[in-house]
């Protein structure tokens, strides 16, 4: 197979905090050194890209020395934590921005769909606006008017299409977006988390839709999400950026168990021993996943016991503090939610907490949970009032099942959790 | 040393597109502009729904604009300041000033802005950027086209009911006059809508230096009143001679000459090809500093 996309060196930097002041000098003092043919003097203070250490230098290299190739029909998913880069090298490969260093070659014609519904103006009609967004996607007038009725069959809007879209429903309006861009027919299609809008059926339809665009057609993709089971269910290869570098690149399976199992440090754990924003009221200090024998594990088997240990620090004395965990499996979501308030809701509102460190740690319920890659994200909080601290997909874990009765079977049990439940004859 | 050149020569023929940090400054993409001229087209359309959707008055607003305008600057520069006219008609006089001067001002005024208005879309995918500030220019066009057209019944009234009104041969020029005032517009726009992005500061003295431009040039009065050692800032002004040369057409009064008009359209021709040139830099980057 051919190779449609071509990524050499890749890089891509930006200047931190206010643009604006000096500005002017810097611009000069580039000016000054490519007019004696040295180099960049900006680009060489850039540092990685690590959001949990605070940078020493203005700049910042939000993607770096990125190199890869995409086949033709091949279904690339991008993934990585928040701020690992993936935004950016979506932005370069749309062409929205341009990079700082190295070059991309691309054969075929490219769409990109970092949302949908672009340029819509809420005072048109669908219709007019189903133009509109079809031309700013680079389809030409016939183009549209051939595909016309079957985009607002596919968005369900019929009766409403001469109506102006402020009156539509968000649902509505989503749909008839999503509808626009899925017909847009391109040889490669770069998809951002567009899927997170809709409700779950019209998701449901968006990822057939994706799914019809690949294997049927044999068009490629490149698709960035964090829904895992998303991406394992549409892709066959991954590319996972950490800290705007490549960490791994290969079979989708395999990407998404390296990305469960690199946290910050080791797998297991995450620990953050960054000083606190000025007025932070409590910080989260660390998440681990402990095994019964007390040791920090990013391999559980459900066959013995397991726990979670939060550790946080109160900076400021206050009341109502609560500290929350989210257990998330790669492929089914959010498995469950847990509170430092669950053991006793209506004394723990009441308790003050003064300054100091605190752990907590939780048995995990591994009877309940099925094989697979976790995530936990955890968080600090005035329930309903204020978010104090936050960490999402930073810790990981894997889980083995080895106890659950049809765990050797081929098939496996359903559901995101495997209870095993007591059945009566009546 | 000859394999390195013919490597070069297949990469170019093997790919459809190579993106890189830097690209030739004279690089425009003038085809894909074509490419994507039913966007233009749906893009000034865009403008028009838009614009008076949800007024009682809808389009007549494009007439009752330039009127209003008009009756104002009668009022307070005819009658008040007592301003000459050249013997023209005050109504006219003003008008065709006005006419000329609201599309050049609303060209620039709408192109300099438009990395700040269009930042959701242009952060989100990627069509060659020239297209919306051409899009700009034709809706305007438009609606000078709509206020010309008042201008014309005015115009007609005037000569009908025996008015000091001498039409020339010089109304063949009026193409060509538009041609120089949208493309000073598209261009300073250009520039300023370039420079915006970066020093925000800018976009405050626009609105200032349109019109104290307004003042430099003579929408309120004719050129032939003004003496003295300032009059070569009012003749370098590239507005200038296209407005006079407009009134000369169809009033009859003001100054023309060939050598005034061929310094408009040289100096239109400069400013808009620095205008795209600079565009086209700062388009490929602005998304970091806006």
């Amino acid at each position: 197979m051919s190779t449609v996309i071509k990524v050499e060196n890749l890089g891509k930097q930006y200047r931190l905090g206010e643009v604006g002041t000096g500005t002017l000098s810097h611009d000069l003092n580039r000016w000054w050194a490519r007019m004696r043919g040295k180099e960049d003097p900006f680009a060489k203070i850039g540092e990685a890209n690590d959001r949990t250490r605070k940078g020493q230098s203005e700049y910042v290299w939000a993607l770096q020395d990125i190199n890869f190739e995409v086949k033709a029909g091949e279904v690339l998913g991008i993934i990585g934590r928040n701020g690992a880069g993936k935004s950016t090298l979506l932005k370069i490969l749309s062409k929205v921005t341009k990079p700082s260093t190295g070059q991309i070659k691309t054969r075929g014609r490219i769409a990109s769909l970092l949302e949908v519904g672009t340029g819509f103006h809420p005072e048109m009609t669908g219709r007019e606006n189903v133009y509109l967004n079809g031309a700013i996607m680079g389809m030409t007038k016939s183009e549209i008017t051939r595909k016309f009725d079957e985009i607002v069959d596919f968005a369900g809007v019929e009766r409403y299409i001469d109506t102006p879209v402020k009156r539509y429903s968000s649902g509505m309006y989503v749909r008839l977006a999503f509808a626009v861009a899925a017909h847009l027919e391109p040889e490669i299609l770069i998809v951002d988390e567009v899927l997170a809008v809709g409700d779950a059926e019209f998701q449901k339809k968006c990822l057939g839709k994706m799914k019809d665009v690949s294997v049927n057609d044999g068009r490629t993709v490149l698709f960035v999400s964090h829904n895992m089971a998303a991406v394992s269910a549409l892709c066959n290869t991954g590319l996972l950026l950490k800290n705007g570098g490549i960490c791994a690149l290969g079979e989708i399976q395999n990407i998404i168990s390296i990305y469960s199992k690199i946290g910050n440090g080791i797998g297991g754990q995450t620990i953050d021993e960054s000083a606190p924003n000025p007025g932070q009221k409590l910080k989260i200090r660390s998440v681990r996943v402990i095994n019964e024998l007390g040791d920090v594990s990013a391999h559980i088997d459900n066959a013995y016991r397991a726990f979670i240990e939060l550790t946080f620090e109160v900076l400021k004395e206050g009341r109502g503090y609560d500290v929350s965990i989210e257990l998330v499996h790669t492929g089914y979501g959010t498995i469950f939610g847990s509170t430092l308030k669950d053991v006793d809701p209506a004394a723990n509102d009441g308790n003050i907490f003064i300054k100091g460190i605190y752990t907590y740690k939780v048995a995990l319920p591994v009877d309940l949970l099925r094989a697979g890659d976790y995530i936990i994200n955890a968080a600090g909080a005035v329930p309903k009032v204020e978010m104090l601290d936050e960490y999402k997909y930073e810790t990981y874990f894997s889980l083995t099942d080895s106890i659950s009765p049809v765990a050797t079977t081929t098939e496996g049990r359903r559901g995101a959790i495997l209870p095993v439940l007591n059945w009566e004859r009546v | 040393m000859n394999t390195v050149i013919d490597d070069n020569f297949d990469e170019k023929a093997e790919w459809d597109e190579i993106i890189q940090p830097h690209t030739h400054l004279l690089d425009l993409p003038l085809k894909e502009v074509w490419r994507y001229r039913d966007l233009l087209f749906l893009l000034v359309k865009r403008d028009f729904v838009a614009t008076y959707k949800q007024t009682i008055l809808g389009p007549i607003w494009f007439f009752l604009q330039p009127i209003l305008t008009t009756l104002t600057f009668t009022l307070i520069f005819g009658r008040i300041a007592k301003i000459s006219t050249d013997g023209m008609p005050m109504l006219l006089f003003y008008m065709a000033g006005i006419t000329l001067w609201n599309y050049f001002s609303e060209c620039i005024n709408r192109t300099a802005t438009v990395f700040k208005d269009n930042e959701a879309v242009f952060g989100k995918v990627y069509f060659p950027r020239l297209v919306m500030p051409l899009s700009i220019v034709i809706s305007n066009l438009v609606k000078l086209c709509i206020q010309f057209s008042l201008f014309l019944l005015f115009w007609i009234y005037y000569i009908v009911t025996g008015n000091a009104v001498h039409p020339n041969m010089a109304i063949l020029l009026t193409p060509i006059l538009i041609i120089i005032m949208g493309g000073l517009g598209l261009g300073f726009g250009m520039i300023i809508s370039a420079m915006t992005t970066k020093y925000r500061d800018l976009s405050f003295l626009l609105t200032f230096g349109i019109q104290l431009l307004m003042y430099a040039t003579p929408v309120i009065y004719p050129l032939s009143s003004i003496s003295g050692k300032y009059k070569w800032l009012i003749v370098a002004n590239p507005m200038s001679s296209v407005i006079e040369t407009f009134r000369y057409a169809f009033l009859g009064s003001g100054v023309f000459n060939w050598s005034g008009l061929s310094y408009s359209a040289g100096f239109m021709i400069i400013i808009m090809a620095l205008g795209t040139i600079i565009f086209n830099k700062v388009e490929k980057s602005f998304m970091d500093t806006v």
